[in-house]
């Protein structure tokens, strides 16, 4: 059987972390009241207007140069038609036509075998970025035959991130995605955090052989963590395989992640391509922005956005974080990616070296072993974690100045994990784990041993 | 005139405010108002009386009785657009050009009757009714049947107002209040006022805020102001005009409000006559009209010179396709569940979104929906959309390059002829009479351009013929400063209602106009 390529591209949306939404100054607040946050524009009420938020804009653009995208200095609004309970005025605003930012580039790392021990980057290309508005959430009762339509999330900004078909399986796109996630949380554009719906991603998923033309693609929606997207992609390039291995044709049909069943199935609302009949937004000016040389001498600051003033801003993206860490620390670049894909682990872990003596490259083993170890049998967080960095450091350099074994060591770790309150101190004398010192003492209970063991000495030596 | 008599402590605001509403019950007739807000015009006229006592008023406008087309929002007071989709609704906020007149002491009459959602030359397509242009009754008119009493039987002859701002073109005209906004897409402020003898402002794109006006056309409506003289025009404008931070089409520029000169000499004018506004239908009345306009600026010592605008005669079609797809945009926030109609079909969302929609729009307004919707189709949106958004820039760039030849402001007829009987009118429906009578109106839309009509003389049938005057992008003052001028010169008659006499102590009679002259 002739090999298939996978190829998958996905398209996703990011919530944009401000105060208020992209078009209307309510607020932007998560699982707050129903229809607590709706302005009149929200609710579409006849002769409002959209007013475009500030911040929105520099999120995005922020988001753009960290994707090494080009930030178009003038991107228009449109129209998006259809009609649906939770989108109050018939029309989504977003940016067809040209949108803010194009033609970026995301770079993610991926480990060869589970070990952790090799990492090969990848290159996915970021198509473009626009900005939109989020529409309000809709809930089925079906028992009562009612739709309850909350508009609290109705307008607030999204930046919508699509990625070229770059990529080739599940734990690809994981990977892409959860770079992604950590750069907008870097940048503080998008809190990102999936559970609470700040980041949405739909995967475009297609099979082709080698040398052909790309098969037809599905979109596959409903996707709530990384760890499903994965998956859901390798669950549809499975089913795709098998559907045109037993002469099936694939339909270019939109399918929803069933996570109980692990597998996708279409969804019923999609009949047929639906024609958008998108417009030009009439109440928007298009968006100009400026950068250093375009901006006229006399503009006021408060009314511009200058590219060149953002970019001079950009914190310490993931990856530079990451080589950082090698360089200043000596650890691998493997050890890089955990410390910064765990929240808050690299401030833990530069806590601990500052405290200790111990060099970074063993204490990193400690971080990652023993503490991220227990932090994932018990599902806790970081910030959750029962050990504090002075604790864990206090342990360390009593195991750095030799007065106690690694094996002792770890005996300490598992009392401390139990968060009584005492020092490492206190449980090695508590548990007599002190490592003598004396060379006379361990002279003699070394001598009580061999004389204790005649036999066994006699068969070592012959 | 009358500013200046409240301010003289001649008339109270409350005096003035209650002959306003005793008029609108006696020309209730006209059908012009479609809600009276008696109790909070006395209590703003109260307010503003205690002011006045104080020797503070909040500036010209304090006191004066005004009203507003109702597809303008109003805090408390219901806003229909004259449709059954917005029959009983009533807006949490007040329109920012609402809201600058009540700031400035303005009192509000109630809201005025239209054409359903602004779509309409006749003001004769609300589910309210038409409105009757008050020149009907006038003594001057020659057709109307010798009436008994005010009965609306008796005169099966009276003429439409034109629209869609018909309800405040009759309301000023009547005397019922002293200003009034209207809303212009196509030439919906200024054909009512021609057909009802009023001075009709369409203002540049950009100059006053759309905010709270339900929109037509995003990209062409504008307030419009209905006032007796172009000189309360300018006051009104002044009281209006000026960025707002909810409207992102205005300008960000400072506006400063002027008084009119009054000008003498106008030597150093060129008014500009376009001759494609010699338009198929145009009355050999209102042509000779045009033309003896033309010689009195020509004898008083302008330029006056013969102009081409060569794409007007696109302008028509291009609107149509542009106004159809944006009113199918606009109109898809009506769907029944947040605000307005709903249907009782309850069997599906869609199936109730349907009903409403059938239910709470008439013909015209679905009409022109599914016709926008067909021109925004993906096959179609180029060919149809696009296309005219070029055309519409060939317009514009008319009047730009006219404008730039020199000439400071360009001469038209309002309207084909004068007003018609409402009878003759509906034999044709919407659509064609809107193709009709928009012509002469509708490119200044386009191209966003300040244009004023202007009373100019009674027609033969003794009804308003009113002549436009078109000016330069933010050049108001210059536009109204041409207009005020050619006002004086031609001295168009006041109105003689039987009614209003009745009711006039002096006020209405003498004081035509509301502000200081």
């Amino acid at each position: 059987l002739a090999p298939w390529v996978p190829v998958v591209g996905l398209e996703i949306h990011a919530q944009i972390s401000s105060n208020s939404k992209l078009f209307s100054g309510s607020q932007v607040q998560f699982a707050a009241p129903p229809n607590s946050l709706v302005s009149f524009f929200d609710a579409s009420l006849p002769g409002t207007l959209p007013v475009l938020n500030r911040r929105c804009v520099e999120a995005a653009v922020m988001t753009g140069l960290a994707l090494n995208c080009s930030i178009n200095k003038k991107s228009l609004f449109d129209r998006k038609h259809y009609f649906y309970a939770d989108l109050p005025a018939g029309y989504q605003i977003t940016q067809q036509r040209v949108p803010i930012a194009v033609n970026g580039s995301l770079s993610y790392s991926l480990c060869i075998d589970n070990k952790m021990s090799q990492m090969v980057t990848k290159t996915v290309r970021i198509k473009q970025i626009q900005l939109e508005q989020d529409s309000g959430k809709s809930l089925h009762d079906d028992t009562r035959s009612q739709t309850l339509v909350d508009l609290n999330r109705a307008g607030v900004g999204l930046m919508e991130v699509v990625m070229e078909p770059d990529m080739c399986c599940g734990e690809e796109a994981a990977a892409a995605v959860r770079e992604l996630q950590l750069i907008l949380q870097t940048l503080g554009s998008s809190q990102a955090v999936m559970a609470e719906g700040q980041l949405r991603v739909d995967a475009n998923v297609s099979v082709h052989h080698p040398g052909e033309p790309y098969g037809v693609r599905t979109e596959v929606k409903n996707i709530n963590s990384i760890r499903f997207l994965a998956k859901a992609v390798d669950y549809e390039i499975q089913r795709q395989i098998e559907e045109l291995e037993s002469g099936g044709t694939i339909l270019n049909e939109t399918r929803a992640f069933d996570s109980k069943l692990g597998c996708t199935v279409p969804m019923r609302d999609k009949e047929g391509k639906q024609d958008y009949r998108f417009m030009p937004e009439p109440n928007l000016p298009p968006l100009i922005l400026y950068d250093a040389k375009s901006l006229p001498a006399n503009m006021n600051h408060q009314q511009v956005v200058n590219i060149d003033w953002i970019h001079e801003r950009l914190p310490d993206l993931p990856s530079v974080k990451r080589a950082k860490l090698v360089e200043h620390y000596g650890i691998l670049p493997e050890h890089s990616f955990t410390l910064l894909n765990e929240d808050g682990l690299t401030e833990f872990f530069e806590n601990v070296v500052k405290e200790t003596q111990m060099k970074p490259k063993k204490v990193i083993g400690w971080i990652l072993k023993d503490l991220l170890g227990y932090l994932k049998q018990h599902s806790l967080t970081v910030k959750e974690s029962p050990v504090s960095s002075l604790l864990l450091a206090d342990l360390l350099n009593l195991l750095e100045k030799k007065e106690i074994s690694s094996t002792a060591a770890k005996q300490v770790f598992a009392e401390l994990w139990k968060g009584e309150g005492k020092t490492p101190l206190e449980i090695v004398k508590e548990k007599k784990l002190e490592l003598m010192q004396d060379q006379k003492e361990l002279e003699e209970i070394c001598q009580a041993v061999i004389d204790g063991h005649e036999n066994e000495v006699i068969t070592m030596v012959l | 005139q009358v500013s200046a008599a409240l301010r003289e402590g001649r008339v109270t605001p409350t005096e003035l405010c209650q002959k306003c509403l005793s008029l609108i019950k006696s020309t209730k007739f006209l059908n012009a108002y479609i809600t009276v807000a008696e109790e909070t015009a006395l209590k703003q006229a109260e307010e503003s009386e205690k002011r006045y006592r104080r020797g503070q008023p909040l500036g010209v406008l304090d006191g004066i009785p005004v009203a507003v087309k109702d597809n303008f929002n109003t805090a408390g007071i219901e806003t229909t657009c004259a449709s059954n989709m917005l029959k009983g609704y009533i807006s949490p906020y007040n329109a920012t050009v609402v809201q600058k007149l009540l700031d400035q002491g303005a009192v509000l009459l109630g809201k005025t009757n239209l054409d359903e959602f602004a779509m309409g030359s006749g003001s004769t397509d609300g589910i309210f009714g038409p409105v009757r242009n008050p020149w009907s009754y006038s003594s001057q008119y020659k057709e109307k049947s010798v009436p008994k009493s005010h009965s609306e039987d008796k005169e099966s002859n009276w003429v439409i107002t034109g629209g869609s701002s018909g309800g405040s073109a009759a309301a000023v005209s009547s005397f019922t209040c002293f200003a009034a906004l209207g809303s212009d897409t196509g030439g919906s402020t200024r054909n009512p006022a021609a057909h009802c003898g009023v001075v009709g402002l369409k203002p540049t794109y950009g100059l006053i805020s759309r905010h709270g006006l339900i929109p037509l056309v995003n990209s062409m409506d504008v307030p419009g102001i209905l006032t007796r003289c172009v000189d309360d025009a300018a006051v009104v404008l002044g009281s209006l005009a000026g960025h707002d931070p909810k409207d992102s089409t205005t300008i960000q520029d400072n506006f400063k409000p002027f008084e009119l000169p009054n000008l003498t000499d106008v030597s150093k004018l060129s008014i500009g006559i376009p001759k494609e506004y010699h338009a198929p239908g145009l009355s050999s009345e209102i042509l000779a009209l045009w033309s003896k306009a033309a010689d009195l600026f020509k004898n008083a010592g302008a330029k006056v010179i013969e102009v081409s605008l060569p794409h007007t005669r696109y302008s028509i079609v291009c609107y149509h396709v542009l106004c159809t797809a944006e009113v199918a945009s606009n109109m898809a926030r009506f769907d029944g569940l947040e605000y307005g109609h709903r249907s009782d079909m309850n069997e599906s969302t869609e199936s109730m979104y349907a009903a409403t929609r059938r239910e709470g729009f008439n013909d015209v307004v679905r009409g022109r929906i599914l016709s926008g919707n067909y021109f925004l189709l993906k096959q179609n949106y180029e060919d149809y959309f696009v296309k005219a958004q070029k055309v519409r820039r060939l317009i514009a760039s008319d009047f730009v390059k006219v404008f730039r030849s020199g000439v400071d402001v360009l001469l038209t007829p309002t309207t084909l002829s004068d007003a018609v009987p409402y009878m003759e009118f509906i034999k044709e429906d919407n659509r064609t009479r809107s193709t009709q009578d928009d012509i002469l109106t509708q490119a200044a839309n386009m191209a966003g351009l300040p244009a004023i009509n202007v009373p100019t003389a009674l027609s033969e049938r003794g009804l308003p013929v009113g002549l436009q005057f078109i000016g330069r992008s933010f050049q108001e003052k210059q536009l109204l400063t041409v207009a005020k001028w050619f006002e004086k010169q031609v001295k168009f008659p006041m109105i003689q209602l039987e009614v209003v006499k009745k009711h006039d102590h002096g006020v209405f009679q003498h004081q035509k106009s509301a502000s200081v002259s």
